[in-house]
């Protein structure tokens, strides 16, 4: 069972200089399903993918409002992802409450990111399994962040995070330089191709198992106004973003192209 | 109350119990007061700041307070500045009790050095921002039965955004484009409106400033709290700019017609 002969307490390095038990719990981030986040000059989006135990069950929810101006998506322990949120919430009411003032996106991302590092040095807690994909609006236009439970957060263009998240990377990473002047529904696409990377073959993206979190100007698509406040779009919906998608283009077989399988991966189950 | 007669003062002669409190309670020299212990707080200001005057005009917002901190009728302090800047579009301008208002300049610069100088992200304090917060210290402190006894404005431009409102020691706020506290409220409001409401959009920065002046002065004749001595900040979008001080020019050759005050003996 045991891997290293550092890791049963968290406030220990390795000979190597490393805290095992963070490392777990990036692992437990990479256990659950992927989320996405993209960003325009006008607008902030996230996309995920929803798991659900069994024919009978329910979806497990991957997003969050937080407030009118913040979102968060969700890769990792449910549970320790809405103690989290549960504290975002806190201190953006505190932010209302104190200065009238919608709480800077930077600032809750900091805060939580403050909170996750004390778990990686005290004596006695473990690290929270959960990682964030964080969009928000403020004054400063729209942003996206990814926290992860290391304690570090960082700014992006465009990421992804939980189970094959690499395979969205790759997609974002060969596109993310036209994203900055899309329209909401190019910039919905690109994030459903991305998202498409992350699923099992012979799995596809459905009304179901597919969540849409949005920040900005309401598309063609949406019924709403003209509020910019997050909104998360699940079930029908989602289905006119759904038939935007272009087929998703077959690689030709080549036993070399295919990366073998990591095991970090493998053990994912994926269900509809 | 002090419920013990004897300590309201003994009768001249001992030997005769003219307030039948025989026999005597031992009033001891240890003895305490029931109360001596308890927690007291903030019950009347002691040095005191009279009126703030601040108004809307075409550039942003001018705010004028005299120099002059009172200890009770005596004209204690002439030197004090009752305007103070915070961050780099609000000033707040206070009257009433002035150590107070020194925590308050205390805990605003501690705000803006956790809020501004460390975060450094760029989201900085505004008036809106600064006025939220100082109406819910004062009603918290209002709530503890210690309230800071002052009377505040808080003026300021930020964003293209002129800001201009009141809050006081029991944490009532309310906006106007002319705000005045303390006896100006009684005094100087009813010039500021009749020279400020409607022309909020064309005063020019001289107008302004000669309808503060103008407001100060009836306020310097009709308040024994004030002094002719006066700064003026005006916040812009260029900024916090609080002049020196200004002396107020008045003329008192009416008072010779006067009748009835004073050593006059006709």
């Amino acid at each position: 069972m045991f891997r290293n002969t550092y890791d049963s307490d968290n406030t220990v390095f390795s000979p190597q200089g490393r805290l095992h038990q963070v490392e777990y719990a990036l692992e437990a981030v990479k256990q659950g399903s992927a989320a996405v986040g993209l960003r325009s000059n006008t607008h902030a989006i996230l996309l995920a993918l929803k798991r659900s135990s069994g024919e009978l069950a329910s979806y497990q929810q991957k997003m969050f409002r937080i407030d009118d101006h913040v979102g968060i998506a969700i890769a990792g322990l449910t549970s320790d992802a809405r103690v989290l949120s549960n504290f975002m919430r806190q201190q953006a009411m505190g932010s209302k409450m104190v200065f009238n003032r919608p709480i800077p996106v930077n600032r809750l991302v900091s805060a939580i990111a403050d909170k996750a590092q004390v778990n990686t040095q005290e004596y006695g807690r473990r690290p929270y399994g959960v990682g964030f994909l964080v969009i928000g609006l403020d004054h400063t236009g729209p942003h996206l962040y990814e926290f992860s439970p290391s304690g570090t957060s960082f700014e992006y263009f465009a990421v992804s995070i939980g189970a094959r998240s690499q395979s969205a990377k790759t997609y974002l990473e060969k596109h993310f330089e036209s994203f900055a002047d899309c329209s909401l529904e190019d910039l919905i696409r690109h994030g459903l191709h991305a998202l498409r990377e992350t699923l099992q073959q012979d799995k596809e993206l459905t009304t179901n198992n597919t969540s849409i979190g949005i920040l900005g100007l309401s598309g063609v698509h949406e019924s709403a106004g003209t509020s910019v406040n997050f909104r998360i779009l699940e079930g029908p919906p989602i289905e006119p973003y759904l038939q935007s998608m272009q087929p998703k283009e077959v690689p030709p077989p080549s036993s070399a192209s295919v990366p073998p399988p990591t095991s970090g991966d493998e053990d994912v189950q994926m269900s509809e | 109350m002090d419920h013990f007669p004897t300590n309201w003062g003994r009768p001249k002669y001992d030997g005769f119990d003219t307030n039948a409190t025989y026999p005597f309670h031992d009033h001891g020299h240890n003895q305490s007061a029931a109360f001596a212990g308890a927690t007291q707080h903030t019950q009347q200001p002691i040095v005191t700041g009279t009126s703030v005057l601040a108004i809307k005009y075409k550039d942003g917002i001018m705010m004028a307070a005299d120099n002059l901190a009172s200890y009770g009728s005596l004209a204690r302090f002439k030197g004090v500045q009752r305007l103070h800047p915070i961050g780099d579009y609000t000033v707040v301008g206070a009257s009433g009790d002035m150590s107070d208002f020194q925590y308050l300049q205390h805990v605003l610069d501690g705000l803006v050095i956790s809020e501004e100088i460390n975060a450094q992200d760029g989201h900085t304090l505004g008036p809106a921002e600064i006025h939220e917060y100082l109406s819910q210290v004062m009603y918290s402190r209002r709530s503890k039965m210690n309230p800071l006894w002052n009377s505040l404005l808080v003026g300021g431009v930020k964003d293209g955004q002129r800001f201009l409102a009141y809050v006081d020691l029991l944490g009532v706020t309310y906006f106007a484009s002319t705000l005045a506290t303390g006896y100006g409220a009684y005094i100087a409001q009813p010039l500021l409106r009749k020279a400020v409401e409607g022309r909020e959009n064309t005063l020019t920065e001289p107008e302004a400033r000669g309808i503060l002046e103008e407001a100060l002065r009836v306020l310097f004749y009709r308040d024994a709290r004030s002094i002719n001595q006066y700064q003026i900040a005006t916040i812009t979008a260029n900024g916090v700019d609080i002049s020196g001080s200004l002396k107020l020019e008045t003329a008192w050759g009416f008072a010779e017609g006067i009748r009835g005050y004073g050593s006059q003996t006709q």
